[in-house]
């Protein structure tokens, strides 16, 4: 007996050694891919064209979407496992910061050949530490069957979207459309401002990107280390002209979603909504003949000339630190996407990505209502808002200007609560994450 | 049959040990090493002493959310053990239908944390919203006296079937004795069933005390700190400065260290105070 449990205790011990070597054991000799990938919205594109990859060349290729929100946290898990991702993604040179250490130099490789210009790479001296592969653009859009039925009615304040060329005529517009909202069947101009994580996003990062750019600007400067709020007055008529001519009371929307927005615009509870390129697969049920977007026009010098906001925050790096094999089978792949059939139609015509590579040629352009209201911008020669908020110094900083405009919102907080958080916590926020580089 | 025992002790122990090394001892060993290091990834860390400890002292949102977090702990151990008290002494008589209403009662502590915040975040921001005018996320001890609501609805019933089980322990010829000597019900409960039952007390305190300091997913959900990081308790402020800001890492963790010190010293003192009211029998 007592053999026997000696015998069955030394089994299961061997088992277990075993199942765990065989579990850590992979293909070393051809490489494998792991990419973490940043955007749920093309989760299910990505996954299917790793298997296409894999029926055509056998080479593994792994796609692990974080949930919304939750990149950081699970690439600094991911990272520290010796199975880690070779294909991740920073949000621009602060994301950067963080992740310089892990970043193979792409210099040599061909999504960097490929590139049309160095504006889309990361680049720190001699070393291309990360490509961007998505240009996305964002603005107000527009229901424009709602825009045509107000046009009509008497006494509008304007006859169509041409004659909105600035803040004045868009707030004199989004006004009156409040005013009569029962006559237009709506709830309100604007969507809800929803404050809740999963919507104050377009208002904390994406709206406050309006006062950086203008700022940055007209100071021409390359120094991120302050800011000194010229254009928040600016900032705020355009957050009192939202949350004052929604489908809600400003008291609420600390609770509002992202999914109430674009709720109430696929329904046509309401006329304008701040979002971008990306949202189109959340909204298409208005009909793309009804999709339009206007410039956020905040009253700065020269507005008529303002395009839309265009940019990335998506950058491609390849771990530094993984087998020589596996970043092989990680550029070999990056390769493919953007030079193959497959690939370039997946990202064109299935994830809706406008991307930076001459390898995209006519065929490979991507098309929805949003990204061509986006390029007659360009064709009209109006200069797009460039994209500064990957160089706002940390999380915590939106964290504090998100809390300062909810309680401006409900009127628990007044707007110098807002400039404290911009402009005072700005600079604190940059010493702060700089002091533990 | 000792001899055999003693010889192979060790390998009947192994399977334990191994998992106190792997889930405990190892990650609680690194943590205190990566509290004084610089670090993107766990694996990855370069020593630099103690300089994340005396980062910690100017940070305004961790001396707040301290105090913020004592009183929370403070209001939600006394509320919790006397209502957990009160509803077992009502439901360890015999009442008709106890058995029913100790299953009510305890039920709540079957769902799970953050599932349970936002039911109750839907709940009360429409109750404060109508009644006050105001939401959680923009008042912090709205915020407050949510989390208090939540955590006693949760914890009430489990503390309530610890007590139960401490009321039917009270010896009958001690309650027995006390009826003939004509003490009052009231009597009773002060000089027998009380000093019986410390050793429930112990334990509830104990496990309040612990739960209230350390709550996470509950504060997420309801408040995730809102506003402006007025309502972060501890556990939500270390998380939020590990992940706020770039290369901050070291610092949430030196706050992780310093909270893990904290929740055990207090614990340690209430098993003193409360072991010292415990009468032997």
């Amino acid at each position: 007996m007592k053999r026997f449990i000696s015998t069955l205790l030394l089994m299961i011990m061997l088992a277990s050694v075993l199942l765990t070597t065989a579990a850590c054991k992979r293909q070393e000799d051809q490489g494998a891919v792991y990419y973490l990938n940043f955007k749920p919205e093309q989760d299910g594109d990505w996954q299917a064209l790793a298997d296409k990859y894999t029926q055509e060349t056998g080479v593994e290729v792994v796609v692990l979407t974080a949930a919304a929100n939750t990149y950081e946290t699970t690439l600094k898990s991911e990272m520290a496992k010796r199975d880690a991702p070779t294909l991740f993604q920073v949000n621009g040179p602060v994301g950067l910061a963080s992740w310089k250490d892990y970043c193979y130099d792409l210099k040599d490789t061909a999504i960097y050949k490929n590139l049309q210009s160095d504006d889309f790479a990361l680049i720190e001296g001699d070393s291309v530490y990360g490509i961007a592969y998505a240009i996305e653009t964002y603005g107000i859009i527009y229901n424009r069957s709602l825009l045509n039925r107000y046009f009509t009615m008497d006494g509008a304040v304007a006859q169509s979207i041409e004659d909105i060329d600035g803040f004045d005529s868009l707030k004199a517009l989004v006004e009156d459309i409040q005013a009569r909202k029962d006559e237009l069947g709506i709830d309100g101009a604007f969507t809800s401002s929803g404050m809740d994580s999963s919507s104050d996003w377009r208002f904390k990062t994406h709206l406050a990107n309006m006062p950086l750019y203008y700022e940055f600007e007209s100071s021409g400067t390359s120094d991120y280390s302050s800011v000194r709020g010229d254009y928040l007055d600016n900032y705020r008529a355009i957050w009192d002209l939202y949350i004052n001519n929604a489908t809600c009371d400003p008291t609420e929307i600390s609770g509002k979603t992202g999914d109430d927005a674009s709720a109430e615009f696929k329904n046509a509870r309401a006329v304008f909504y701040q979002n971008g390129t990306w949202a189109y697969g959340d909204i298409s049920d208005v009909g793309d003949e009804n999709l339009g977007m206007l410039p956020i026009y905040i009253g700065a010098p020269n507005e008529e000339q303002q395009g839309l906001c265009t940019g990335s925050e998506n950058y491609w790096c390849v771990n530094k630190n993984a087998n020589q094999e596996d970043i092989d089978a990680t550029l070999d792949f990056l390769e493919w996407v953007i030079t193959s059939d497959e690939g370039r139609s997946s990202m064109a015509n299935d994830m809706a990505f406008v991307t930076p590579f001459e390898t995209f040629t006519e065929e490979y352009q991507a098309d929805n209502p949003l990204i061509r209201a986006a390029n007659e911008y360009i064709a009209a020669g109006k200069t797009s808002v460039k994209w500064m908020f990957p160089t706002m110094p940390s999380e915590e900083w939106k964290n504090a200007l998100g809390s300062a405009l909810t309680a401006y919102a409900a009127g628990t907080g007044s707007w110098d609560d807002v400039r404290t958080a911009f402009v005072d916590g700005w600079a604190s926020e940059y010493e702060k994450a700089n002091a533990n580089r | 049959m000792e001899k055999a025992m003693r010889k192979y002790s060790p390998v009947f122990v192994l399977p334990t040990a191994l998992a106190f090394a792997i889930g405990f001892a190892v990650p609680f060993a690194l943590g205190i090493y990566l509290s004084m290091c610089r670090f993107t990834t766990v694996t990855d860390a370069s020593f630099v002493g103690i300089t994340n400890f005396a980062q910690i002292i100017g940070d305004a949102t961790f001396t707040h959310s301290l105090w913020y977090t004592a009183l929370f702990t403070a209001v939600s151990v006394i509320v919790i053990n006397v209502a957990a008290f009160a509803i077992a002494l009502a439901l360890s008589g015999t009442l008709r239908g106890t058995t029913f209403f100790r299953t009510v009662f305890f039920m709540p502590n079957l769902i799970g944390g953050l599932v349970l915040g936002y039911i109750w975040q839907m709940i009360l921001n429409t109750v404060f919203f109508s009644l006050l005018g105001s939401m959680m996320n923009l008042n912090e001890w709205l915020g407050f006296w949510g989390l208090v609501i939540v955590v006693a609805w949760q914890q009430i019933g489990y503390m309530m079937i610890i007590y139960i089980a401490g009321l039917q322990n009270v010896p009958e010829e001690l309650l027995e004795a006390a009826r003939i000597d004509g003490a009052s019900r009231w009597q009773t409960l002060w000089r027998i069933k009380l000093p019986m039952v410390m050793p429930s007390i112990t334990i509830c305190s104990f496990l309040t005390l612990t739960n209230s300091f350390k709550l996470f997913d509950q504060n997420l959900a309801l408040t995730a700190g809102e506003p402006a990081n007025r309502s972060a308790l501890l556990a939500l402020d270390i998380y939020q400065t590990f992940y706020g800001r770039v290369g901050w890492e070291g610092v949430g963790q030196a706050k992780a260290v310093v909270f893990c010190a904290l929740v055990v010293t207090v614990a340690l003192l209430q098993l003193r105070f409360t072991r010292r009211k415990e009468v032997q029998r």
